[in-house]
C-alpha cells in the first residue's frame, strides 16, 4: 500500500509544482493520473522514488517512510518500484538483455554488475519476462534498433524484474501510435493483475484512463480535483480538471470504444 | 525598432539607421586599423631578401634532390619509434583523462572543488605545447623515447578531458534517470547509463587524437626526445638536404597512413 501525506515540491524557480496532496492507493490498485500539461503528473511520481525530491510531506511504501530515507536505504526502498518513462528511457547502445537485467542493479554488487555477471535465476527470470512481453526474439538486439513498442516492452520487463510492489508509469503511450498505445496499456494492466502490482500512470489521453483503470485520480496545478470511478468522468468533472472544452463528445466516444474492444477480444 | 510603419503598410528592415551607421563607423575603423598594420610590417622587413626568396628556394630544393634512397635503412627504427611515442602517449592520455573527465563534468563531479582541480589539469595540459613538455623532460628523464612518450602524453590530457567531459555533459539525462530508480548505486549509474553513451566520442576522440599525435611526435626529436625528428636535425645540421627530403618524404607517408588508418577506425564506430 502507497499512503502520500501532504506531499509537495517547489522547484527552486519558486514554481510549486505539486501543492499538497493526500493519497492512498491500496495493494493491486492501477489508477489513472490524468490532468493537463504542467498539472504535476509527472512530479508526483518523481516525489514518490525521489528522483524529484519533495520539499515536504511524507510518502508511506507500506510501513516505510521513503522522505526520510539516507541514501543507501532509498537505493533498497527504490527496488519495490518499478518506474516506466515516456521516452522508455532505454540505454540505447546496451543490448535488449542488458536493458532488461539492469532492473537488477539494486541486487547486485558494482563488479558483477560491470562485468554482466548476474544471478542464474535473474537471466532465467528475464527471458521469462521478454517471453511474456513477446519479445524473447530480440533479446540480442540493441536497443536502438527497436520500434517504440517494442522498447517500451522492453522497458516494462526492466521494472518488472525488480520484482516490484509498485509500479510508477509516465506517460508510457505518449510516443506511440493509438493501436500500440492500447496493447501497452493492456499488456502493463493484464501484468498489474497477475503479479497483484498497484500501478500509478501517469496519462493525458482521458479515454485510455478510462478503459484500463479502477481509479481515475484528476491534477491540476498541483492539487487532486477528482478522486473517484472512471465512470464519474462527467463533462463537468472534466472542465474542472482541464478547463471549459466541449466534452460530449470525448466521453460519447468512451462508450462506443469499450463495446467496440470487448467485440475484438 | 526595426518595424517602420508606412501608408502601404509596415515596412520590415535588418537594422535601425542608427544599428547601420554604427556598423560603418566600426569597420571603418577595423580597415584603418589594419592598414596602418599592414605598413609597420612592410616597413620592418629586409625587402632585399624576400626578392631573392624564389631563388633561395628553387636553390634548396635542387640540392635536395633527387631524395637519398639508401638513407632509408637507418630510418626505419626511428619510424618505428615515432608511432610508438604516439601511441603510448595517446594511450596513457586516455587512461589518465577518464578519471580527469569525470571530475570535471558537472553533471558526474562529486564536488565543486574537484571540478575546479580537474579543471585546471586540464588547462595546464593544453596551455604548453608538446615540443615544451618535452623540453622540460628530456631535461628531467634525459634524452630518449620516454621523455617523448610522456610529453605526448602529458599534452593530450587537456584536448582528451575536455572533449570527453563535454560529452559527459550533453548525455541524454533520463537514461540515467532510469538507471537510478531501479535502485543502483552512483557508480552503476556510470557505468550502465553514462558509459555507453559516451563510449563512441571515447574512441573517436581517441583516434583522432593518435593522428594528431603522430604529426606531433616527428618534430620531439628536435629537442632529443626521440623518434625521427632526431635524423631530421641532424641532417639539417650536416646540411645533408637529399636526407632531408627523405625524411621529410617518410613524415609525410606516416601521416598519410596515420590519417587514414583514423579515417577507417572512425567510420566503423560511427
Amino acid at each position: 500500500m502507497l499512503r502520500l501525506e501532504g506531499l509537495g515540491k517547489r522547484y527552486k524557480t519558486g514554481d510549486d509544482a505539486l501543492k499538497s496532496v493526500d493519497l492512498e492507493i491500496p495493494d493491486g490498485q492501477v489508477i489513472a493520473l490524468i490532468g493537463p500539461s504542467g498539472a504535476g503528473k509527472s512530479t508526483l511520481i518523481r516525489c514518490i522514488n525521489r528522483l524529484v525530491e519533495p520539499t515536504r510531506g511524507k510518502v508511506y511504501l507500506g510501513d516505510l517512510e521513503l522522505t526520510s530515507l539516507s541514501s543507501r536505504e532509498l537505493r533498497k526502498a527504490r527496488r519495490r518500484m518499478g518506474m516506466i518513462f515516456q521516452e522508455y528511457a532505454l540505454v540505447e547502445r546496451l543490448t535488449v538483455m542488458e536493458n532488461v537485467l539492469s532492473g537488477r542493479l539494486g541486487y547486485v554488487g558494482f563488479w558483477q554488475a560491470f562485468l554482466r555477471k548476474f544471478p542464474k535465476d535473474d537471466i532465467r527470470e528475464a527471458y521469462r519476462l521478454l517471453d511474456r512481453v513477446g519479445m524473447m526474439h530480440m533479446a540480442d538486439k540493441r536497443a536502438d534498433e527497436l520500434s517504440g513498442g517494442q522498447r517500451q516492452r522492453v522497458g516494462i520487463c526492466r521494472a518488472l524484474i525488480q520484482h516490484p510492489e509498485l509500479l510508477l508509469v509516465d506517460e508510457p503511450t505518449a510516443s506511440l501510435d493509438p493501436k500500440t498505445s492500447r496493447q501497452i496499456m493492456r499488456l502493463i494492466n493484464e501484468l498489474c493483475e497477475e503479479r497483484g502490482l498497484a500501478a500509478i500512470i501517469n496519462i493525458h489521453d482521458v479515454l485510455l484512463a478510462q478503459m484500463f483503470s479502477q481509479r481515475i485520480v484528476g491534477l491540476k496545478e498541483g492539487v487532486i480535483v477528482y478522486d473517484g470511478p472512471p465512470d464519474g468522468l462527467t463533462p463537468d468533472v472534466l472542465t474542472e480538471i482541464y478547463g471549459e472544452e466541449d466534452w460530449e463528445a470525448t466521453i460519447d466516444e468512451v462508450v462506443e470504444d469499450e463495446d467496440e474492444d470487448e467485440a475484438v477480444t | 525598432m526595426p518595424i517602420i510603419e508606412t501608408k502601404d503598410g509596415p515596412l520590415w528592415k535588418r537594422r535601425t539607421l542608427k544599428q547601420s551607421l554604427a556598423r560603418l563607423f566600426w569597420w571603418t575603423v577595423g580597415l584603418i586599423v589594419a592598414a596602418i598594420a599592414w605598413k609597420l610590417i612592410s616597413d620592418k622587413t629586409h625587402w632585399y631578401f624576400v626578392q631573392s626568396a624564389p631563388k633561395e628556394a628553387s636553390d634548396i630544393v635542387s640540392r635536395m634532390m633527387p631524395p637519398d634512397w639508401s638513407y632509408m635503412d637507418k630510418l626505419w627504427l626511428p619510424v618505428w619509434e615515432t608511432i610508438n611515442i604516439a601511441t603510448l602517449g595517446t594511450l596513457i592520455a586516455m587512461l589518465i583523462s577518464i578519471p580527469v573527465a569525470f571530475m570535471a563534468a558537472r553533471n558526474t563531479t562529486p564536488h565543486p572543488l574537484v571540478r575546479a582541480f580537474a579543471l585546471f589539469i586540464t588547462v595546464t595540459s593544453r596551455s604548453v605545447n608538446s615540443l615544451i613538455w618535452a623540453l622540460i623532460l628530456v631535461f628531467i628523464l634525459g634524452p630518449g623515447v620516454l621523455a617523448g612518450t610522456i610529453a605526448i602524453g602529458l599534452r593530450s590530457i587537456g584536448g582528451f578531458s575536455k572533449l570527453l567531459y563535454e560529452a559527459i555533459e550533453e548525455i541524454n539525462p533520463v537514461q540515467v534517470e532510469a538507471i537510478e530508480a531501479t535502485g543502483a548505486s552512483r557508480l552503476q549509474q556510470i557505468v550502465y547509463a553514462i558509459v555507453p553513451q559516451v563510449l563512441p566520442t571515447f574512441v573517436g576522440v581517441g583516434v583522432f587524437r593518435w593522428d594528431i599525435n603522430v604529426r606531433g611526435s616527428t618534430i620531439l626529436g628536435l629537442v632529443g626526445a626521440g623518434g625521427i625528428g632526431l635524423q631530421l636535425s641532424g641532417s639539417i645540421n650536416t646540411l645533408a638536404w637529399t636526407q632531408v627530403s627523405m625524411i621529410l618524404l617518410v613524415i609525410l607517408l606516416t601521416v598519410i597512413i596515420s590519417e587514414w588508418i583514423s579515417a577507417k577506425v572512425r567510420g566503423a564506430i560511427i
